[in-house]
């Protein structure tokens, strides 16, 4: 799977022939001897944690597919069904459903990671252009899933998100009406979410391979972002970093079966327990957690495709990212002033999240009585601040700042003092 | 260690943050009137609650005699109410659908069936493996005699409503003095007239026998409508989440076989490194 040398001797007759013909005990155990970077922090755990979390959920996916029915009068109840009839059910379904939380909240940390330590800088466009089409996939994924249980904010969520295709000019109607099967998010509609919801994570699973190969192809970056340039900057996979990651997993674990065992609703939405009713529009209509920032962005604009080509935009700038940041120095840690505005670019983040969450029109932080900055205003400014970072900041902070001095080696850094 | 201890403040910070998020979109959804909502403290609260077991059963019986006559609860099964976590689980009938009380609760509603001799549709006691039937044959039927509402099904109330339990209680508890219709915790008039009063059901004892054999009374306490409502609630908090007794004690047992992982992890991850400068 990489250039490193192998070790690999096999011992045995079969381990022999089969070697000769195809080397995968040879893969694995060059997997597991592959040079990582001695001063990875826990920040590069995630990566691990997400390959446990989408096992999690093909797994429990699958389990919930064999007593899941995927018909407008069925779905609903069938999902009361398998938590209350079907043997372990009840520990299943929530798995699953905090279980999407979970994957979206470790690729989110995941995906912050590479922003901060420059990890997406050559040579390793393609690992965080494979990690872009990841991301892009679980959200379709997740959306897709969302609609599966067909409560009140399934139904709403997937007519108000496949409505969007309506607006894209001259072809949108067809479009729309391509996509649902009909002219409404009906019974077609599901059984086609359903199929594709039982399909993506798999392709994930493929593109999790590419992205991985390319990582190793390309070495993994490390919390300073110098290469490592001897054999002493680097430490076998294993046992350094199994035993890292799985301690990671553990704590990360702890939290996933916080929320499953004890607040398995938290993360959604009480709406969705009333089941789908065409005829009754939600007050609110509000997407999982984790689209909250992009349905900030959305609502941004007063224009309807405005609002979608702002929200694409939103991730199409992450495709381009390699390309917009013109700085050499990939870790933030020697670039001071960047380093700034990419906490406030998290805390953008944030707010666009809550936003997202709140009513556009009311007051998010009042001045005195019925004054303030309205959900909207402060989206607009968020918004404004989240493109700014990527189209102006990320360029042009690369010419003009001046990087703190680098340590020469990770060795250095390591035993030198550095953080 | 400093980055360890970085890195886990900074993660809990992170958590934190998105638990704020998540309980502001929940409350985005919130009732926007003057009422205060009155918060309760449930038998089923916390890491270790329970439901109170004499608290479901008198639920049940104003379930019975007073919510029925227009609420359904279609995803509970009459045997349910013998299972593990059930109000009238019984360790002496494993199988619910041996269970006295079951048997005898079901067999006091009627549910249709079609007679395979005839192909007539008939009537017959039920038995504790159908589903709790329904109270009007169909939608309109319901709208017609509720003045143009449907009495929404209250088998996941509970979890229907931003709330909770809590939430139910109060539409219960909140009714004007002068208007029956006027519910002052959801903020409007409301199809449902006020459903209960004052004595209206009349409560027995409750008995049950524990493992030892031992029967165990808890006397009735008055049917005000406070006590009902609450009862009731108890009720259907159990028929929207039938198993938490069962997912609270296994989160316990995996809580702590999970900690105890994770400290030998860290151990080993100690040993491990012990001598790599990083
Ligand atoms: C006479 C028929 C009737 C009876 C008896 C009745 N309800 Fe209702 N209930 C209704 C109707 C109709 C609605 C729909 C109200 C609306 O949407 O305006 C309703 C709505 C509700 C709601 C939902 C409120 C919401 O947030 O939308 C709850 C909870 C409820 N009932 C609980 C109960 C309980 C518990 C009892 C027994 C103590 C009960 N009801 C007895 C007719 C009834
Ligand atoms: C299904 C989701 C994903 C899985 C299972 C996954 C898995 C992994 C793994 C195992 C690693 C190596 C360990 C690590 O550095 O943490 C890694 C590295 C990386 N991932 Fe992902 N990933 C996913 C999604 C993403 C996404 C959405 C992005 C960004 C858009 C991304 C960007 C990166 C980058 C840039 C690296 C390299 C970091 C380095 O070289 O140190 N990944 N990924």
């Amino acid at each position: 799977m990489s250039g490193h040398p192998s070790t690999y001797e096999p011992k045995y007759a079969p381990t022999k022939w089969l070697d000769k013909r195809l080397p995968i005990i040879r893969m694995g155990a060059d997997f597991m001897t592959y040079p990582s970077p001695r001063n990875l922090n826990y920040w590069w755990t995630f990566g691990g944690i997400l390959t446990l979390c989408l096992m999690t959920q093909i797994i429990t996916g699958i389990i919930l597919a064999m007593h899941y029915v995927p018909h407008v009068d069925l779905a609903f109840e069938s999902v009361q069904r398998i938590k209350r009839d079907v043997p372990f059910g009840w520990l299943i379904q929530p798995m699953h459903a905090v279980g999407a939380s979970m994957f979206f909240f470790a690729v989110y940390i995941h995906m912050f990671r590479g922003l901060y330590y420059g990890s997406y800088k050559a040579p390793r466009e393609m690992v965080w252009l494979f990690g872009c089409v990841i991301y892009l996939i679980m959200m379709a994924t997740g959306f897709l899933g969302y609609t599966l249980p067909w409560g009140q904010m399934s139904f709403w969520g997937a007519t108000v998100i496949t409505g969007f295709f309506g607006a894209v000019p001259v072809v949108g109607e067809s479009l729309q009406q391509w996509l649902l099967g009909g002219f409404a998010v009906d019974n077609p509609t599901l059984n086609r979410f359903f199929a594709l919801h039982y399909l993506l994570p798999f392709v994930i699973a493929a593109l999790v391979g590419l992205h991985v190969w390319a990582m190793h192809h390309a070495g993994q970056n490390n919390p300073i972002g110098i290469e490592p340039k001897s054999k002493k900057d680097t430490l076998a996979f294993h046992p350094f970093y199994t035993v890292k990651d799985a301690f990671a997993v553990g704590v990360f674990l702890l939290v996933f079966a916080f929320f499953v065992f004890y607040q398995p609703d938290a993360l959604g939405h009480a709406d969705n327990y009333i089941e789908a009713d065409p005829m009754k529009t939600p007050e609110h209509i509000v997407p999982e957690w984790y689209f909250l920032p992009f349905y900030a962005i959305l609502r941004a604009v007063p224009d309807k495709l405005m609002g979608i080509l702002l929200m694409v935009a939103a991730i199409a700038v992450l495709f381009i990212l390699p390309w917009l940041d013109t700085s050499k120095v990939r870790s933030m840690r020697f670039r001071p002033v960047t380093r700034r505005w990419f906490i406030l670019f998290v805390i953008a983040c944030f707010i666009l999240g809550w936003c997202g969450a709140g009513n556009p029109d009311d007051i998010a932080i009042p001045f005195g009585e019925d004054k303030g900055i309205t959900f909207l205003l402060l989206a607009r400014v968020a918004t404004a601040f989240y493109f700014a970072f990527f189209l102006l900041i990320l360029p042009i902070m690369g010419m003009i700042e001046k990087p703190k001095e680098r340590p020469e080696s990770i060795t250095k850094a390591v035993l030198g003092g550095a953080e | 260690m400093r980055n360890v201890f970085k890195t886990a403040i900074i993660g809990t910070l992170a958590l934190a943050g998105v638990g704020v998020g998540g309980l502001m979109a929940a409350n985005a959804a919130g009732g926007s009137s003057d009422y205060k909502m009155k918060h309760m403290h449930w038998h089923f609260d916390g890491w270790r609650g329970t439901y109170d077991r004499a608290a479901m059963q008198r639920g049940y019986q104003v379930y019975r005699e007073v919510c029925a006559s227009c609420h359904q609860l279609k995803y509970v099964a009459f045997r349910h109410l013998g299972d593990k976590g059930g109000p009238y689980y019984d360790d002496h009938y494993p199988n619910p659908n041996d269970n006295p009380y079951v048997k005898a609760f079901a067999a006091d509603w009627t549910v249709e069936e079609v007679d395979l001799d005839t192909g007539d549709i008939i009537e017959r006691p039920a038995i504790p493996a159908d589903m709790f039937p329904p109270i009007y044959p169909n939608a309109a039927a319901a709208a017609a005699s509720n003045g143009g509402a449907v009495p929404p099904d209250l088998s996941v109330m509970v979890k229907a409503r931003t709330g909770g339990a809590d939430y139910v209680y109060n539409v219960l508890t909140s009714y004007d003095k002068d208007d029956n219709y006027m519910n002052k915790a959801m903020g409007i008039k409301i199809a449902m007239a006020n459903p209960l009063s004052d004595g209206l059901v009349e409560y027995a004892d409750t008995e049950y026998t524990d493992k030892d054999g031992k029967v165990h009374i808890i006397k009735a306490p008055e049917a005000t409508v406070d006590q009902m409502a609450k009862d009731v609630t108890e009720f259907l908090a159990w028929a929207a989440d039938p198993k938490m007794e069962q997912r609270k004690s296994l989160g316990l047992a995996t809580m702590l076989y999970l900690l105890i992982l994770t400290i030998l992890l860290w151990f080993s991850y100690k040993a491990v490194w012990r001598n790599v400068e990083h």
